[in-house]
């Protein structure tokens, strides 16, 4: 295999996690949220593919499509939840929105 | 031998540009204060991540990594901040601090657990790769996969996005039928 081995794209998903992790729990604007929702299901899709490619096994690339199509079906139902949250005046920020709160 | 070296390096700089950029948008999509610019962002993390499935011989998926992702989510991702309209907010403001602490605590932690379990389970495992042919990751590959080995998974992923375009519909229609019913002031 050319170019770096597969720990360099391993930790180039790890700290891409991180990094996801890191806004999902900083930001209070639901939006950025969703986005950084999406950088750690990248992560986790590029670790899949380079388990893909360092195994030669062509399955962890299927999963890497299950889990676009996941990501796909779940910013459409995230994004209509956001269009809805706005119709209703209600102010975009998640520490506001607590009235599910137990 | 000349060739396979050139073509290291080559491939060495190419993920070296690919790795950073996709770090380097990462870190950005987090730290604008603009939506707008956080998912414009979220668009080169994917172009870049597109290249380092390139590099990985997964033609297929990077080529759907840019069909999927940076066309059709985030057009729908900036018509929606297009509809809501900007709303500034900077990453560290709002809520008591230690919540920004907690939050970089919690995802150093996991960055950690992530490097140290990889390390301890695959150490050793991660040198040498196998060879794959030339077929690997084309299309052709990824369709027998899914329509042979995988077929269940291929069928329940449609069930997923029909559930989920319905769920957008009654979202949708929901919403407009109790914005009616507001009074205009």
């Amino acid at each position: 295999m050319l170019g770096p081995s597969i720990a360099w794209y391993l930790s180039v998903a790890g700290f891409l996690f991180g990094t996801g992790a890191l806004g999902v729990l900083l930001r209070r604007n639901p939006l950025i949220v969703l986005l950084s929702l999406e950088i750690m299901l990248n992560s986790s899709n590029l670790a899949l593919i380079g388990f893909a490619r360092h195994f030669g096994n062509g399955d962890g690339q299927i999963f890497a499509l299950a889990v676009m199509a996941v990501a796909a079906s779940e910013v459409v139902v995230g994004l209509g939840l956001i269009v809805a949250l706005n119709r209703k005046r209600v102010t975009l920020d998640v520490d506001r929105l607590n009235t599910l709160r137990g | 031998m000349i060739v396979a070296t050139v073509g290291n390096v080559l491939v060495w700089a190419v993920w070296i540009a690919a790795a950073f950029a996709c770090l380097g948008s990462g870190i950005a999509v987090v730290s604008f204060s603009n939506p707008f610019y956080s998912a414009l962002a979220l668009i080169g993390n994917l172009g870049s991540l597109a290249v380092l499935y390139l590099l990985l011989s997964a033609e297929f998926v990077a080529a759907a990594q840019v069909l999927v992702y940076a066309g059709a989510v985030m057009v729908m991702f900036l018509f929606v901040i297009a509809y809501i309209g900007p709303r500034m907010e900077s990453p560290w403001a709002g809520g008591p601090s230690w919540q920004a602490v907690g939050a970089v605590l919690a995802a150093g932690a996991l960055l950690v657990e992530i490097v140290v379990v990889i390390g301890l389970k695959a150490s050793g495992r991660l040198a040498h790769s196998h060879d794959v042919g030339g077929g690997f990751g084309t299309p052709s590959y990824v369709g027998r996969l899914f329509l042979t080995d995988h077929l269940l998974a291929f069928e329940i992923t449609s069930i997923v996005l029909l559930v989920a375009a319905i769920g957008g519909v009654i979202l949708g229609a929901h919403s407009r039928r109790a914005a009616d019913e507001v009074p205009s002031p």
